[in-house]
């Protein structure tokens, strides 16, 4: 199946306008883009889209704690993994680094402490 | 509680303990200056870092993608390991030019410091709904996306559910997703530019990624409400950044968040006696980051705002340097000549150079978005450097270095130009 998305490459502030085709999920042909970078991009946002997902959790002896995924997690993951760390109460003190949640929401990364409290 | 009602002396005072004066008291330390003393406002170190709970920060310095408390730990951790004494909680009311610096804390009461030098490192301030002069009544609810962002990262207290963001620098994107992610509904960015003043990156990020509209060449005309913000009337602006009245329009929202640009915080600089530059706030200084008062250095927003962390560190470290040779009579004294804004630019900074020394980093913030972009810095009519660029835009600082060849041809005042490659 044949699929065209537009997206805007984020590698440079030139933000190229990208046009990506995608035949049954995998990226086939990128245009608008001024350099590889753009086609990288395209293939990574296109494919398997992540982000880094950054806020903070509950400290039942504090103020609350700003808590980091490792390392980018899949996007449509990011609200579901919000919810899970609504819930979440530490209490102090944590050191920074420590993990928070693991395998948070079956993603594979592990929710961790951005500084300690 | 500790009456400290008398002068202690010490080498350097550092005023401000967030990235710009931890990173030059760290650097003045290492250049062998041991007596010095960072005095900060709030309860702990970190600046403003500490609410920046998200990440990109660092990118350039480490060449890692840190958030924000991570990126402020590196350096605090550096300051205990160094054993750099500090006090927070301690309000700074007053520098002369002779470097006394008057303070005031619950813990040690008030005390005068005579410094051999002084770093000012205060960082900016937002401009608030006055300075925008946004007309309507005045009910709860409207906050600058600073504010917004202390009480949702740092109190942990959710200012609103419906909410409109008026600007679209970094802060007021990064606000619109901190929002959104903690369950508000995010009606809208206004900008009131044609372009938007935040890094691309957070634009796909913070909006694209969650389906915020950002409305361009838009603001807000009127706000509503007795006690609770009810909603805001919006208009599209024409080129003259005018109110378009058969476009208003209103939408309904209990919070407003202003991020409508920051404001260096040099009241401190002004009753030193230093020279402040009409454009960005900030002191005017030279390449050593030194200021129009002897002995007093300016770094990090307090001098000009910056898009990342990392250069405001950067430029920490040459003032903390320089404050160091300063202190030991070896920084070099010449004669300076000017470094100019020429068309298609807003600043530059340093905005006094000496031509001196191997290389020298100008930075420069252009004044509109130019695709296709020719970079050119001349002095005495003579073309120095030509620089192309594919893009450059307001939102990002640029940079051009002068080698030491160059810098030999510098005869007379510099002028930094942008425009576009023919």
């Amino acid at each position: 199946m044949k699929e065209t998305r537009q997206i805007t490459c984020i590698r440079c502030p030139m933000g190229c306008l990208l046009t990506v085709e995608l035949t049954d999920g995998a990226v086939t042909k990128v245009e608008g883009n001024l350099c590889r970078r753009g086609e990288e991009y395209a293939k990574m946002e296109c494919v398997h889209p992540t982000r880094m997902l950054t806020t903070t959790v509950r400290v039942s002896n504090g103020a609350p704690l700003p808590v980091r995924s490792r390392e980018p997690l899949p996007k449509d993951a990011v609200f579901h993994c919000m919810e899970v760390l609504k819930g979440v109460v530490v209490t102090a003190p944590v050191a920074a680094g420590s993990v928070i949640v693991a395998d948070i929401c079956g993603t594979g990364v592990d929710m961790i402490a951005s500084t300690s409290a | 509680m500790k009456r400290e009602n008398r002068t202690i002396h010490v080498s350097l005072v550092v005023v401000g303990g967030g990235p710009a004066g931890l990173a030059a008291a760290i650097r003045c330390r290492e250049q062998g200056i041991e007596d010095l003393l960072i005095l900060e406002r709030g309860p702990r170190l970190g600046g403003i870092l500490r609410q920046c709970v998200h990440s990109g920060f660092g990118v350039h310095k480490f060449n890692e993608e840190l958030t924000g408390p991570e990126y402020a730990d590196r350096y605090i951790d550096r300051v205990r390991e160094l054993g750099i004494p500090y006090r927070c909680d301690t309000m700074v009311t007053d520098i002369s030019a002779d470097h006394v610096v008057t303070c005031v804390s619950e813990e040690h009461g008030l005390t005068r410091i005579k410094a051999g030098a002084v770093i000012l490192a205060m960082g900016c301030r937002e401009r608030s709904r006055g300075a925008v002069r946004i007309p309507g009544t005045r009910p709860a609810g409207v906050y600058t996306a600073g504010t917004a962002q202390l009480f949702v990262n740092l109190k942990g207290y959710m200012p609103g559910k419906r909410v409109v963001v008026l600007g679209s620098g970094d802060i007021g994107l990064i606000m619109a997703r901190r929002m959104r992610l903690e369950g508000a509904e995010v009606k809208a960015v206004l900008e009131l530019m044609p372009y938007s003043g935040g890094l691309k990156r957070n634009i796909v990020q913070c909006l694209e990624d969650f389906d915020i509209p950002l409305l361009l060449s838009h603001t807000v005309t009127e706000i509503h409400g007795e006690n609770r913000l009810t909603g805001v009337t919006i208009a599209r602006v024409d080129e003259n950044l005018r109110p378009i009245e058969e476009t208003k329009e209103f939408i309904d929202c209990d919070t407003l968040l202003l991020s409508v640009g920051l404001i260096p915080e040099n009241e401190l600089a002004r009753a030193a006696g230093v020279e402040l530059d009409p454009v960005t706030g900030g002191a005017v200084v030279d390449e050593h980051r030194e200021t129009s008062v002897g002995g007093i250095f300016s770094c990090g927003n307090v001098l000009h705002v910056h898009d990342l962390v990392d250069y405001v560190s950067e430029e920490a470290e040459i003032a903390g340097e320089s404050a160091a040779l300063y202190l030991k009579g070896e920084l070099p004294r010449r004669q300076t000549v000017a470094a100019r804004a020429g068309n298609g630019v807003r600043y530059v900074v340093p905005q006094r150079i000496s031509g001196g020394g191997e290389e020298l980093r100008l930075f420069f913030r252009p004044d509109q978005v130019c695709r296709g972009a020719m970079i050119s810095v001349s002095s005495g009519g003579e073309l120095l450097r030509v620089r192309n660029r594919r893009i450059v835009t307001p939102g990002e600082m640029e940079s051009i270095v002068l080698k030491e060849e160059e810098l030999r041809r510098v005869h007379g005042d510099i002028t930094i130009e942008v425009g576009l490659k023919s």
